[in-house]
């Protein structure tokens, strides 16, 4: 089905200087059992957000009233492990619409795209100015340009470029799904069929 | 003719179509389902009005939630129970080969589709999980995908993937006692780390590796994901078709004749060139064992565990939050490091072949009293051949049990959860927190360093028990 459009986006980022975040700490294999796609939002990072009886672990950010924002900040190889697209879906159904890093895992990178999840490849170097950034002041904008493929610092003007796919790009500003892609090609995928 | 890899080979034979500047579309050919990343994707099709494309071309069977007790009864969590049989009914609409709970092929997909002759030389192959890579091992071109691919395959038989890069990882020489497929893997992975493989597709060669079993190539090219690659896959030889002749869904007759005189052409031909090439020498691979928080953590098991000397900050403070959460001390040693769980299973090490070594090692000894161990069969059919040849009975002298198949403790969404604060020394893939159970504490192994964790009750090398 149809994916959100994704065009440009301007908001504070939340910090996770993290390496490694991998997909089961995304979203524990307990909260798998669902049938739907809803609600994984509810057990993002849960086992990092929550104690075992259920209070919030104060210390960690996405429980720190003074970080907000449609963007998530990850250190280098974020998303690894698992396939689980609910790790996606969770990130995307808590409220984020962009996951920064300087390096992101495979799969992690396809579903992100796949559910209108913004994943942006920044170096090494811009990573540590937007932690940086944050840690100076909470309330800092990053902005996001689709279109241009820029990454902007909007407090010190830092930008840069990051890479994505064309179709990819094409699909985000428009909403479309590969899956309507495909279906539109039956014929060839028959007489591909057939030809072997 | 230019020169090309294996992998090219099956992958450029199976594009149906280029995109300017985007993906390839793929067309698979075999494709596994379970229960758990397919109901939103069969629900997306019922959305849309339409069945599954090519229900012969795929295989469904529960596993990830299934408990490995009583399988017979009914699933006590209403939320495993409902999402096993949404699967039955999602196959029973769209016409899909399903090998339910108690069906004589049901387990772990990534050892179902190999033992049944799913998994085939020169194929392409996807599943909704990220072990998919295991059936690399045939030469096929095999890797994980999220749901709304699996929903991709299952209307149109298609995927859209952007081609991976290449590597080529050769291991040569000979492996020496107590050492297996996993030791490789742990070992390699230990080199190029966690994100070293991203990007790329990995082909396997060497005489280290040629000689491997075909359950050892599965141990090995399950792991490949580890390595944060796509997949990974060995060329196909005699050892190949030997396995896969006479296999329930492999072909017959004379398309037996036919498909094999394709398979053999299935190499890389010499001088083709690779994005990144590593080599290894298997002389220097001893048993492994992981002792942080990614499969990558891993280390010689006589070796004293890193002090994170020489890390830059970031990567020293993720090293430190791993071994404070593993509860070890830097520059310490995992020999006689208390051991509370052991885990003999999953798609990683839950064939007959590891079932044997579990089994031939622990003969004539005793279970530790301080260890609860989990043995838990990869399939039915797994499960059936250790009875059939007495593993079980051996196993029960030594004080073990069999328990029923599926994934189990590997990722813990069933009642095998490894409590808070203990220790598990498992046969599985991953040593992430909270992975086998919240709170759990993994440290990855063959299954030989499990047996001897499992006699001794503390971390051993299993050399000294050989
Ligand atoms: S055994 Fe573990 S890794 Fe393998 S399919 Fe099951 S959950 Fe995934």
């Amino acid at each position: 089905m149809a994916i959100d459009k994704f065009t440009t986006l301007e908001s504070p980022a939340i910090p996770l200087p993290i390496e490694n975040v991998d997909t089961d700490q995304i979203i524990p294999a307990r909260f798998l059992k669902a049938t739907t796609r809803d609600g994984f939002g509810d057990n993002l990072f849960r086992d990092w957000r929550y104690d075992k009886t259920n209070n919030k672990i104060e210390s960690f950010i996405l429980n720190n009233p003074n970080y907000s924002g449609k963007i998530l900040v990850g250190g280098r190889n974020f998303g690894s492990g698992s396939s689980r697209e609910h790790a996606a879906w969770a990130i995307y159904d808590f409220g984020f619409k962009v996951v920064v890093s300087s390096f992101f895992a495979d799969i992690f990178k396809n579903n992100a795209l796949n559910n209108g999840l913004l994943p942006v490849q920044v170096s090494e170097d811009f990573l540590a100015k937007i932690f940086a950034a944050i840690e100076k002041d909470n309330k800092t904008n990053l902005k996001v340009d689709l279109e241009n493929q820029t990454i902007t610092l909007l407090a010190t003007g830092d930008s840069e470029k990051f890479d994505i796919n064309p179709y990819k790009k094409t699909c985000l500003t428009n909403g479309y799904d590969d899956i309507d892609f495909l279906l539109s090609i039956k014929d060839k995928i028959e007489a591909f069929e057939q030809a072997r | 003719m230019s020169k090309t890899t294996l992998f090219d080979k099956i992958w450029d034979s199976h594009v149906v179509q280029e995109i300017e500047g985007g993906p390839s579309v793929l067309y698979i050919d075999r494709h596994l389902v379970h229960e758990v990343t397919s109901p939103q994707a069969f629900a997306g099709l019922d959305k849309r009005g339409i069945k599954v494309a090519r229900p012969k071309q795929t295989f469904a069977t529960p596993d990830h939630n299934v408990p490995t007790k009583d399988q017979h009864l009914t699933i006590k969590d209403e939320l495993s129970r409902s999402q096993v049989e949404t699967l039955t009914r999602n196959c029973n609409n769209h016409g899909v080969n399903l090998f339910g709970l108690g069906h004589p092929w049901q387990g772990v997909v990534h050892v179902v589709g190999p033992e049944l002759g799913i998994t085939l030389p020169g194929s392409t192959m996807v599943c909704g999980d990220s072990h998919t890579s295991t059936h690399g091992a045939f030469g096929a071109v095999a890797f994980g995908v999220g749901t709304s691919e699996v929903e991709m395959v299952l209307s149109t038989q298609c995927i859209m993937q952007p081609k991976p890069k290449k590597m080529l990882i050769e291991v040569n020489g000979t492996l020496s006692k107590g050492v297996t497929a996993k030791d490789i893997a742990l070992y390699i992975i230990s080199k190029i780390t966690t994100a070293g493989g991203t990007g790329h597709f990995i082909e396997y060669a060497g005489s280290a590796i040629t000689s491997l079993t075909m359950e050892g190539r599965m141990t090995l090219c399950n792991l490949s994901i580890e390595s944060g690659a796509r997949g990974g896959l060995i060329a196909p030889d005699e050892t190949t078709f030997n396995y896969v002749k006479g296999r329930e869904f492999a072909p017959k007759g004379e398309a037996w004749d036919k498909a094999l005189a394709y398979w053999k052409t299935l190499k890389t031909d010499e001088g083709a060139e690779f994005d990144l090439v590593y080599k290894y020498d298997a002389a220097d691979i001893t048993p492994m064992i992981t002792y942080g928080t990614n499969p990558g953590m891993g280390m010689k098991i006589n070796d004293t565990i890193p002090t994170g000397e020489g890390l830059s900050d970031n990567n020293k403070n993720t090293f430190l939050k791993a071994l404070k959460y593993m509860d070890i001390e830097p520059g310490s040693k995992m020999i006689g490091r208390r051991v509370d769980y052991v885990f003999l299973g999953s798609c990683t090490n839950g064939r007959i072949e590891d079932f044997r070594a579990f089994a031939a090692f622990v003969k004539g000894k005793k279970k530790a009293d301080n260890v609860i161990a989990w043995l838990v069969p990869g399939s039915k059919q797994v499960e059936k051949q250790c009875i059939e040849e007495g593993i079980d009975k051996a196993l029960v002298e030594a004080g073990f049990e069999l328990r029923q198949p599926g994934c189990s403790a590997c990722l813990a969404m069933n009642d095998d959860k490894v409590p808070e604060g203990k220790y598990a020394v498992a046969t599985s893939n991953r040593n992430f927190e909270g992975r086998q159970g919240p709170g759990s504490r993994t440290f990855l192994a063959s299954p030989l360093t499990a047996a001897a964790a499992a006699i001794t009750g503390v971390i051993t090398d299993p050399r000294d028990l050989m």
